[in-house]
């Protein structure tokens, strides 16, 4: 019976999302999988399909030479750079909570990149090249890399290096959501802590982290759909490259973005179990 | 040591202690002014803090200080090398030329439409189903939060063409009703990372809470209402925020739903993307009067597109500190 009622609560709660979901995702994503499976042409008098099966998919990886290529790119710089920003943003949610003269200015302008990032001024800034450091020698740095990394290892720590100002702007939706967290943990919880001669540092381990873990994962995932859905990722501007070619068209287009999401997923999935793993080995 | 330090002149001037214990004294002085004792943070550790928010303070602020000061500049100061930060006269013209060629008062309170309604149903509806999540266990719940996440991950551009044709076959395009419906329906610009974000905080949440107030005989409406919110005000503002500034700059879909039809609705980023044609159409180029857009004018018409934002956020931020008394009171 408790199970029962529980489920309805559960079904009365989610409601909403599930309408919308069968009703504005659903079938637009399965619009857009049929899509796929046929060769699209947008003709004046109406969209023409011709059913091809999989032939797109096995193009997307056989026939385009830059896919793999910037798919490769894509996740090495991920990998690189989604621990970096959410380590950055960790840091400075925990710099922004303490007791810091002018919190208010300071978190103001800590807000700016999420005004910044998300609308036109952006592209304004990386056009005028304000989002690079010009001080940093970019050829010092490759030529130390490249002696320890291979190379293509190298090429993308140096490209953290020029871009990091970049990552910087990128980092300011994950610095409220953790602001926004640190402020839900009870500061009795530090003050017993201290009592009992705990330093900042085992609290920072003991009690922060711990709490904060699930929405490190959640900024995780933000920051990696994040940057693979931004208008500045190549593979992005491969598929609408693609969308509006002549010989491709829409329907290699849309096989294109369906094996990116899954690709994307899979790395989503790696990222959870990495997360869930350790979770166990805390609480033994 | 049973006289305690109590400055470091009067430890100096004490005639009773030697100069070994006076030295002494003076390095323990020191080190607790440079690395702090218990809750007190020392003067290094302090200096680390500052560095580190000035710096990355500054490289957030330099570009907006550096398009402020474009946008106060005269043409004559634009042109003029010597003139960096400052000046030379206080004007204005540039913010009332950008005024009227934005349509300020139209565009302004479109944004503000286009951003607030769907805003409220966003994180209401988000709210509800975070909390569905968190909260119950049904069958099939983790193959929906799969499918929600994934949701997100789908590239939204290939999205977008059957989309718009559901749309405008339903009849939602042209109107508000394309961004405020389907944000009511948990569909809304990102609406899956506040969806996450509320499931994290209403985990948090003990269960012995609601445990408690089930026992009291409270319903599952009350349950959320004064037990879910008030633990989650954090959640609420942050969501609030996001999706504010999101709606506020969205520029691709207010174009595809709005422009396509006629309609009235214009926004400050929409006036601000036409901004260079619609001031050549306002102020013609003619030869008496030499007006070419500058830089200071567009610097002008994106610092207006911003500033409501920073205003908005400059008031809510003040809850954010607020909330931990409150989640102090019930949390226990």
């Amino acid at each position: 019976m408790k199970i029962k009622r529980k489920t309805v609560y559960g079904y009365l709660f989610i409601m909403p999302w599930l309408i919308g979901f069968l009703l504005f995702v659903l079938w637009p994503m399965g619009q857009s999988f049929y899509y796929s499976l046929n060769s699209m042409r947008i003709t004046p008098v109406g969209l023409q399909f011709r059913y091809v099966g999989f032939n797109n998919y096995l193009d997307v990886w056989l026939k385009d030479m830059f896919f793999l290529q910037e798919l490769l790119n894509f996740s090495v710089s991920a990998l690189l750079r989604v621990p970096v920003i959410v380590v950055f943003a960790l840091i400075i949610a925990m710099l922004l909570n303490q007791n810091v003269k002018f919190k208010g200015t300071f978190r103001t302008i800590f807000f700016l990149p999420v005004i910044v990032a998300s609308g036109p001024v952006i592209n304004q800034l990386v056009d005028q090249g304000a989002t690079s450091i010009p001080m940093v020698n970019q050829d010092i740095i490759v030529g130390l890399l490249s002696q320890i990394f291979p190379m293509f290892l190298t090429s993308a720590i140096a490209d953290l290096f020029g871009q990091i100002i970049v990552i910087l702007w990128f980092s300011g939706v994950q610095i409220l959501i953790f602001l926004a967290v640190l402020q839900k943990i009870d500061p009795t919880l530090y003050e017993a802590a201290k009592i009992d001669g705990g330093s900042s540092w085992e609290c920072f381990w003991k009690i922060t982290l711990p709490t904060i873990k699930p929405i490190i994962l959640i900024n995780t995932v933000y920051t990696l759909v994040a940057l693979a859905n931004s208008g500045q990722n190549p593979i992005i501007d491969l598929i609408y490259a693609n969308m509006f070619n002549a010989t491709r068209g829409y329907g290699f287009a849309s096989a294109m973005a369906w094996m990116y999401s899954v690709i994307i997923g899979i790395l989503l999935l790696l990222i959870f179990l990495a997360f869930r793993e350790r979770k166990t080995k805390h609480t033994i | 040591m049973a006289k305690s330090p109590s400055g470091f002149i009067q430890v100096f001037k004490d005639p009773t202690l030697s100069f070994k214990e006076k030295g002494r004294l003076f390095s323990v002085k020191v080190n607790r002014f440079l690395f702090g004792m218990n809750d007190k943070k020392g003067f290094l550790m302090k200096l680390v803090i500052y560095t580190l928010l000035l710096c990355i303070g500054f490289v957030y602020l330099y570009p907006m200080m550096h398009m402020f000061v474009t946008s106060m500049m005269s043409l004559a100061d634009l042109l003029d090398s010597s003139v960096r930060w400052i000046p030379s006269v206080f004007y204005t013209d540039n913010y009332q030329q950008a005024f009227s060629v934005m349509n300020i008062r139209k565009s302004l309170l479109g944004s503000f439409i286009i951003a607030f309604i769907p805003t409220i149903f966003q994180v209401i509806v988000a709210s509800l189903v975070g909390y569905g999540f968190a909260r119950f266990d049904f069958p099939f719940k983790k193959i929906l939060f799969g499918l929600m996440i994934f949701s997100f991950i789908i590239p939204p551009q290939i999205l977008m063409m059957p989309t718009y044709r559901l749309f405008s076959e339903i009849g939602l395009t042209g109107s508000i009703n394309a961004f405020w419906i389907p944000a009511a329906l948990g569909q809304g610009i990102n609406s899956t990372i506040f969806i996450l974000i509320f499931y994290q905080f209403f985990k948090q949440t003990p269960t012995s809470l609601y445990e408690a107030a089930e026992v009291d005989g409270a319903g599952q409406l009350t349950a959320f209402f004064r037990i879910a919110i008030p633990m989650a005000v954090p959640a609420f503002i942050v969501s609030f925020l996001f999706s504010f500034v999101w709606y506020w700059n969205e520029t691709y879909l207010t174009t595809l739903y709005l422009t396509s039809k006629s309609t009235d609705i214009t926004t400050i980023l929409l006036q601000l993307q036409q901004f260079e044609q619609n001031y050549e159409a306002m102020y013609p180029v003619t030869e008496n009067s030499p007006n070419k857009i500058n830089e200071g004018i567009k610097m002008a018409g994106t610092f207006i597109s911003i500033l409501p934002l920073l205003i908005v956020y400059f008031f809510l931020q003040r809850y954010f500190v607020e909330s931990v008394d409150r989640t102090g009171i019930t949390g226990e």
